[in-house]
């Protein structure tokens, strides 16, 4: 837990434009939309069941996410979701996902 | 990094990374702890352990010049290599190698769809595409295709089928190896060579006919360390006019043995088409209404052979089994099937039938987000829902692999096997199976499937392994082989297909020694071990 807060706050100093966004929200529809968005998708069933409807069960609604918060699931996994190979999901592109789903997070300065 | 290859001097190995970086580019040669643990099977049930199968480094290629090149090196270093597709084999190996200490040879870069043929229903594609790519693919260009995809659609169809995985369409697609036509494949010294017509420079029949001239290698591609294959066609189904579902119940516990006998007769014959589904409405389970309470106190008591369930279930007019038969076709045509098949099951006394879905193509979004949709062609991931969090799974696990052995085709077989599994269970302290039906037919014969859950808990892990083991040996001893498993147990799976002092094992040590003399694909794939190494089982 306290290296997840020590990369939220990492995160903070994090900045991205709208190309880069745009990118992060093609790689958030390729990679993660297939389990973590709308519908009856595992993913999303396991964010509404372990938030119970205190967080947006879809990531990309989500407005707390940090890019090192991504980052950090993307490349460790968690649960039965597994990581991402850079092969699949380069550093570049986890840039721009992370980015992207921390587009509506106040506290990430862009 | 943490490991080298296991008998390979750190020059040698030093020598290959650099060959390797010349031959892709630095970028694509992964050499840090951080990156090479990217590699690491997420399912494995040696997670955290010693014997945990890692990777020494991975090098991902985007060419097949590219691949060749990095045989060529490894071969001349005798580096061990590992090659994977999209690497999502989740629950039968994932990303990581037999062998710690290989270098991954990471294909997701080869992620090309060479052709799609709409007239002959066809594609070429190479191993980093993933099925949601070719659905993709298809459905940009409006073609009338279906892919037969697993249910995880994120795997790959190259390396889905080498791994003998299955599907739900149409018995000809729904075995993914058999629906494959043609492949390309690097050989251990560099070599690329074709397969079928593929052999012929300017063949035009490549992804049309599989056998080309003198003896069909493709099988010895799937499921083994022979080579690494770069490219492999694959036929399509057209897409049907429409889908028809329907359900027959029979009352008696007995009257399983016909009712599987009807169905296979019905789908041997080409009348249904689609992946059926038994189930049990007294009994409960998957897609089924809840069991009641003193059914399970009746199983508990007696197993499924209980007298007093068998009554309780007539008195109580609940059907023991259901199957539902599916059709593809045009409407008229399965609505005519349907009805036939209705007359077939209706020597079984008290049968009842129900229609169910009914679908043309294509489909609106409301029936998009409805239907199961590998049933439909469309890849998914949704069958991940079985172990991640939700409300009947609060604390979910890390993963899960699969005991699946092929039992025969028979409602004789299914009684078997659940009476043969729930004395192992209980022998072995497994929870209690109280029945469990076949989940995926092929055209021949079952797989039953149970999973094995993995957890980050040492002790738990090494328990269900040696369970594992067990009941693989329990399963052969009935001659009910697995028909695939995970790096963990492949060699003791390999020890049950063991006729004449196993000869189909030496065989394939036979080939791979000449194949792969230096043994540097994928050592201990499938129990097939290059001769430095044989010994080293797990």
């Amino acid at each position: 837990m306290k290296a997840l807060i020590f990369l939220a706050l990492a995160g903070c100093a994090f900045g991205a434009d709208e190309a880069t966004i745009q990118h992060g929200e093609k790689v958030y529809t390729y990679w993660c939309a297939t389990c973590h968005g709308q519908g009856n998708l595992p993913g999303t069933v396991a964010l509404q069941t372990k938030y119970k409807g205190a967080k947006p069960a879809m990531l990309s609604e989500r407005t707390d996410l940090l890019p090192a918060v991504t980052k950090t699931f993307v490349r460790h996994g968690v649960s039965i979701m597994p990581f991402f190979r850079k092969t699949e999901i380069s550093d570049a592109d986890l840039d721009a996902l992370a980015a992207y789903l921390a587009r509506n997070n106040k506290t990430a300065s862009r | 990094m943490s490991i080298t290859p296991p008998g390979v001097s750190s020059k040698d190995f030093s020598d290959a990374l650099k060959q390797f970086e010349e031959a892709v580019g630095k970028e694509w040669v992964f050499t840090s702890d951080e990156d090479v643990a990217l590699y690491r099977d997420a399912y494995s049930p040696f997670w955290g352990e010693p014997e945990e199968r890692v990777a020494s480094a991975a090098v991902a290629p985007f060419t097949v010049e590219q691949v060749q090149a990095v045989m060529k090196a490894a071969n001349e270093h005798k580096i061990p290599v590992y090659p994977i597709s999209t690497g999502k084999n989740l629950g039968y190996g994932g990303s990581a190698p037999n062998l710690s200490g290989s270098v991954v040879l990471d294909l997701k870069r080869m992620n090309r769809i060479l052709e799609v043929d709409e007239r002959d229903a066809s594609a070429l594609v190479e191993p980093g595409v993933s099925y949601f790519d070719l659905y993709r693919h298809i459905q940009d260009r409006k073609l009338k295709l279906w892919v037969d995809v697993p249910d995880p659609g994120w795997g790959s169809p190259v390396g889905n089928s080498l791994d003998h995985g299955g599907g739900y369409l149409q018995p000809m697609y729904r075995n993914h190896f058999d629906s494959h036509c043609g492949m390309e494949v690097v050989l251990a010294n560099g070599e690329v060579m074709r397969t079928g017509m593929g052999a012929m420079p300017a063949a035009k029949t490549w992804q049309q006919y599989k056998f080309g001239f003198g003896p069909w290698i493709d099988g010895m591609f799937s499921q083994s360390n022979f080579g690494v294959v770069t490219k492999m066609g694959f036929w399509l189904m057209p897409e049907p006019d429409a889908y028809l579902t329907g359900t027959v119940s029979v009352p008696r516990y007995e009257d399983l043995i016909p009712m599987i006998d009807i169905l296979t007769l019905l789908e041997n014959s080409g009348i249904s088409n689609g992946m059926p589904g038994l189930g049990s409405p007294i009994l409960g389970g998957f897609m089924m209404p809840p069991r009641a309470p003193e059914v399970t106190a009746m199983l508990e008591k007696d197993g499924v052979e209980s007298a007093e369930l068998h009554k309780y279930a007539q008195d109580k007019g609940i059907p023991f089994w259901s199957c539902t038969v599916k059709f593809y076709g045009p409407e008229k045509a399965i609505r005519a099937q349907w009805e036939y098949a209705q007359e077939k099951f209706s020597v079984i006394a008290g049968a009842k039938f129900k229609d169910d879905e009914f679908y043309k193509f294509p489909l609106t979004p409301e029936q998009f987000n409805k239907v199961h949709k590998p049933e439909m062609g469309i890849p998914s991931l949704e069958m991940f829902s079985i172990g991640a969090r939700s409300p009947y799974n609060p604390t979910p696990g890390q993963g899960h692999i699969w005991f699946s052995p092929i039992i025969p085709r028979t409602g004789e077989a299914v009684l078997e096997a659940n009476k043969v599994f729930a004395k192992a269970a209980k022998d072995f302290g497994l929870p209690l199976l109280s029945f469990s039906l076949p989940t995926t037919y092929w055209m021949r014969s079952f797989i039953f499937l149970f999973g094995f859950p993995i957890t980050h808990d040492i002790a738990t892990n090494k328990k269900n392994r040696e369970t594992f083991k067990q009941v693989v040996r329990v399963a052969a001893e009935h001659g009910w082989g697995e028909y695939r498993t995970a790096p963990a147990f492949q060699d003791a799976v390999m020890d049950t297909y063991s006729f004449n002092n196993h000869a189909l094992r030496r065989f394939h040590e036979t080939v791979k020694d000449a194949v792969d003399p230096n043994g540097i694909i994928s050592a201990g794939r499938y129990g097939i071990w290059p001769k430095h190494l044989r010994g080293n089982k797990a």
